[in-house]
């Protein structure tokens, strides 16, 4: 038998057809999740054609985009106020209505960011193709699963046919050795990445995260870690299922019980890449020599150890790329060879689907404890689900947060996309542990820097940006 | 969709490497349930100042490039969300193609859909197209999709690559959920073959 990568193996597992000279596979998509944004004109489209959702049992909807997540009033309720957004979300409540399709409407117990919420539920799980109107499908990767985000035309076709044409991608191993240091996390490691190989180079590829240091991650780190590799150009990440995938995996709703969770693990255990397996490309890095990263520029690929200072476009050979960083630097005003430690910040973000579950927010909370919010500082702290919110609730987090001045959010992608309410105000910088650090990414005018939710709690309290490990260091991190 | 086989159209750069579909579109034009008037957002918070005027130094603002229909944009254009808005908001302004030494994947899959051609092309081309379309606003570029050439002005032509399926649909108007919907055997038969892996009416809200 020829040895195969995990996800040759899933990509097999799901042809309906396979790829041929004058055709693109097509592969059969297990879950396919759905949110208000990408899918009203998708669901037009069924309409105009006559056409009925194929499988609404492999398909749900939640609301995340464009919800406030601003506190429920004396009713209960999260109030909408902005009408182009209310409508919006009326659509998709009729579209779930009229097409079957179960709905994790707004406020109510299970809904929150799709790809919180899907892991949540334990819908997701190894070996499945799990598809998505929102390019950070490729968090669904972490349990061994591919992964990827789709447009609304191909949401379409997911719903009508629950299949999709696709060209087999090139595969990319991305293998960190060695340990992690107190005070360094997932994000850090994956924003080391995308540093190294920009946010182009993994076009065309699909990544599996690999080696020593991915092994260690629990299942939130490993997910992190999957959901900004579309930063760095790959459309889906996958990181090979193991005893903490199976752990996180038992017991949750949509999980199977009994034998069937041993047969499922069984099957699971098929899963992992072939010793001999070849990867199309293979990058290394060792997570001894990671520090806590930062971005500094426009996009994710321009991000740096927290204690580099910021690079110079004079010392960029390449014209097109002094270019961008000369741009990138005048957007965020930074001067070249500035240093980022110590920089005020307006705002902290802490939440989005690459850092708003419950062990980001129980990391975040051991800096915030017993401190307080810098003076002038807006800190925001919006949990990924309302399973989140109530699990923090349960523990105190939000108590620890809002005794120290952040504010306790209701769930939702909240100002990583700033289509919600959630916005910077024009020149504003801001710490967030979000996936995007575009232009305007967080609000028209507003500059941010990426970071883990560790920098982003040490900024929160000191007011400027901040090397966790300086204050981790003091607690039980030691 | 409308067969596309050849057409002749006016270039405009937006020298600018790595431009996100946050740049095409930023999201908050995102809470719309149509396409209709997407065309309008298009570069919006390059293309108009605060008040909602359009800023006069913005290339796509400037009269000379009025009418334009292929876009040279930066190395890696599209990169960042999914969403199928950036290619309906280049579609309504009135786009037929964008040109880039690389496209990221998901933009490029979502613009093949509507009709938007992302031609793929070498770095001195690249450069030359550039130079050419800053220099001299009513420079026009030649594109036949059944030979998968760009002809430049100067009469060379160049061949870009395109998947043959992708080259079919857009030759011939075929629309691909069409397509799938015709495999409804097929799919009946994977079904049938492999049990559903998870069931969401068993977590329904």
């Amino acid at each position: 038998m020829t040895s195969k990568t995990l996800f040759e193996k899933v990509w097999e597992n799901h042809l309906v057809r396979p790829q041929s000279e004058d055709l693109p596979a097509v592969l059969y998509i297990d879950l396919h999740l759905v949110h208000e944004v990408t899918s009203p004109q998708a669901f037009t489209q069924l309409r105009e054609r006559g056409l009925k959702v194929r499988r609404p049992d492999k398909t749900l909807g939640t609301m995340d985009h464009s919800t406030p997540t601003t506190p429920r009033n004396q009713f209960g309720v999260i109030p909408v106020t902005d009408m182009q957004a209310s409508a919006q979300l009326d659509v998709m409540r009729k579209n779930c209505a009229d097409f079957g399709i179960p709905l994790y409407d707004l406020g109510t117990s299970k809904q929150g960011i799709v790809h919180v919420i899907g892991p949540e539920q334990g819908l997701t799980q190894p070996g499945m193709t799990i598809v998505c109107g929102d390019s950070h499908t490729s968090t669904h990767g972490a349990f061994g699963a591919l992964a990827f985000g789709i447009g609304t035309s191909e949401v379409a076709m997911v719903l009508a046919t629950q299949c999709l044409l696709q060209n087999k991608p090139k595969t990319m191993a991305v293998r960190v050795d060695g340990r992690l240091d107190a005070g360094v996390t997932a994000k850090d490691i994956i924003l080391a990445i995308i540093a190294r190989i920009g946010i182009g180079g993994g076009t065309g590829y699909v990544f599996e995260y690999m080696g020593e240091a991915i092994r260690g991650l629990s299942m939130e780190g490993r997910m992190t870690i999957c959901n900004m590799s579309i930063e760095g150009g790959a459309r889906a990440g996958m990181i090979a299922p193991d005893e903490t995938t199976f752990e996180y995996i038992a017991g949750r709703p949509a999980a199977p019980r009994g034998a069937d969770f041993d047969a499922a693990v069984a099957q699971w255990r098929r899963l992992p890449t072939d010793d001999g397996a070849t990867f199309d490309h293979e990058i290394r890095l060792d997570a001894n020599d990671l520090v806590p990263m930062i971005t500094y520029g426009t996009n994710p690929g321009m991000g740096m150890p927290i204690t580099a200072n910021v690079p110079d476009p004079d010392k960029l050979s390449d014209l097109s790329q002094k270019q961008a960083l000369d741009k990138a630097l005048r957007y965020m005003d930074l001067q070249p060879g500035q240093q980022l430690l110590g920089k005020p910040v307006d705002v902290v973000f802490i939440g989005s689907c690459t850092n708003s579950r419950i062990g980001d927010l129980r990391e975040a909370a051991k800096i915030v404890r017993g401190r307080k919010v810098a003076e002038g500082v807006r800190v925001m702290v919006v949990p990924g689900s309302q399973q989140v919110k109530a699990q923090a609730e349960a523990e105190g987090l939000d108590q620890v947060f809002k005794d120290a001045g952040a504010e306790w959010r209701e769930a939702g992608c909240s100002m990583c996309i700033a289509m919600n309410g959630d916005q910077l105000a024009p020149g504003q910088y801001a710490v967030s542990t979000s996936n995007r650090n575009f232009e305007g990414r967080q609000g028209k005018g507003g500059r941010t820097f990426l970071a883990s939710p560790l920098t982003a709690a040490a900024t929160a309290v000191t007011g400027v940006i901040t090397d966790p490990r300086q204050l981790v260091s003091e607690r039980e991190y030691a | 969709m409308e067969p596309i086989k050849t057409f002749t159209g006016k270039v405009v750069a937006v020298p600018v490497n790595d431009i996100d579909t946050d740049q095409i579109i930023p999201a908050r034009y995102l809470k719309v349930t149509d396409k209709a008037g997407l065309g309008q957002a298009l570069f919006s918070d390059w293309r108009y100042q605060a008040d909602g005027s359009p800023k006069p130094d913005f290339v796509l603002n400037r009269p000379e490039h009025q009418g334009a229909s292929v876009l040279v944009g930066g190395h890696n254009f599209g990169c960042g969300s999914s969403r199928e808005h950036a290619p309906w908001a280049l579609v309504g302004a009135g786009f037929q193609a964008v040109i880039s030494t690389y496209f990221a994947d998901i933009f490029r899959s979502n613009s093949l859909k509507n009709g938007l051609l992302p031609i793929v092309v070498d770095e001195n081309t690249h450069r030359q197209l550039l130079s050419l379309a800053e220099e001299d606003p009513t420079t026009q570029v030649t594109v036949d999709l059944e030979s998968q050439t760009l002809t430049l002005p100067d009469g060379r032509g160049v061949t870009f690559p395109i998947d043959g399926f992708s080259k079919h649909c857009l030759l011939n108007g075929v629309d691909q959920l069409g397509y799938l919907l015709g495999l409804e055997q097929e799919t009946a038969a994977y079904e049938a073959g492999n049990p559903r892996r998870v069931d969401t009416a068993l977590v329904a809200g």
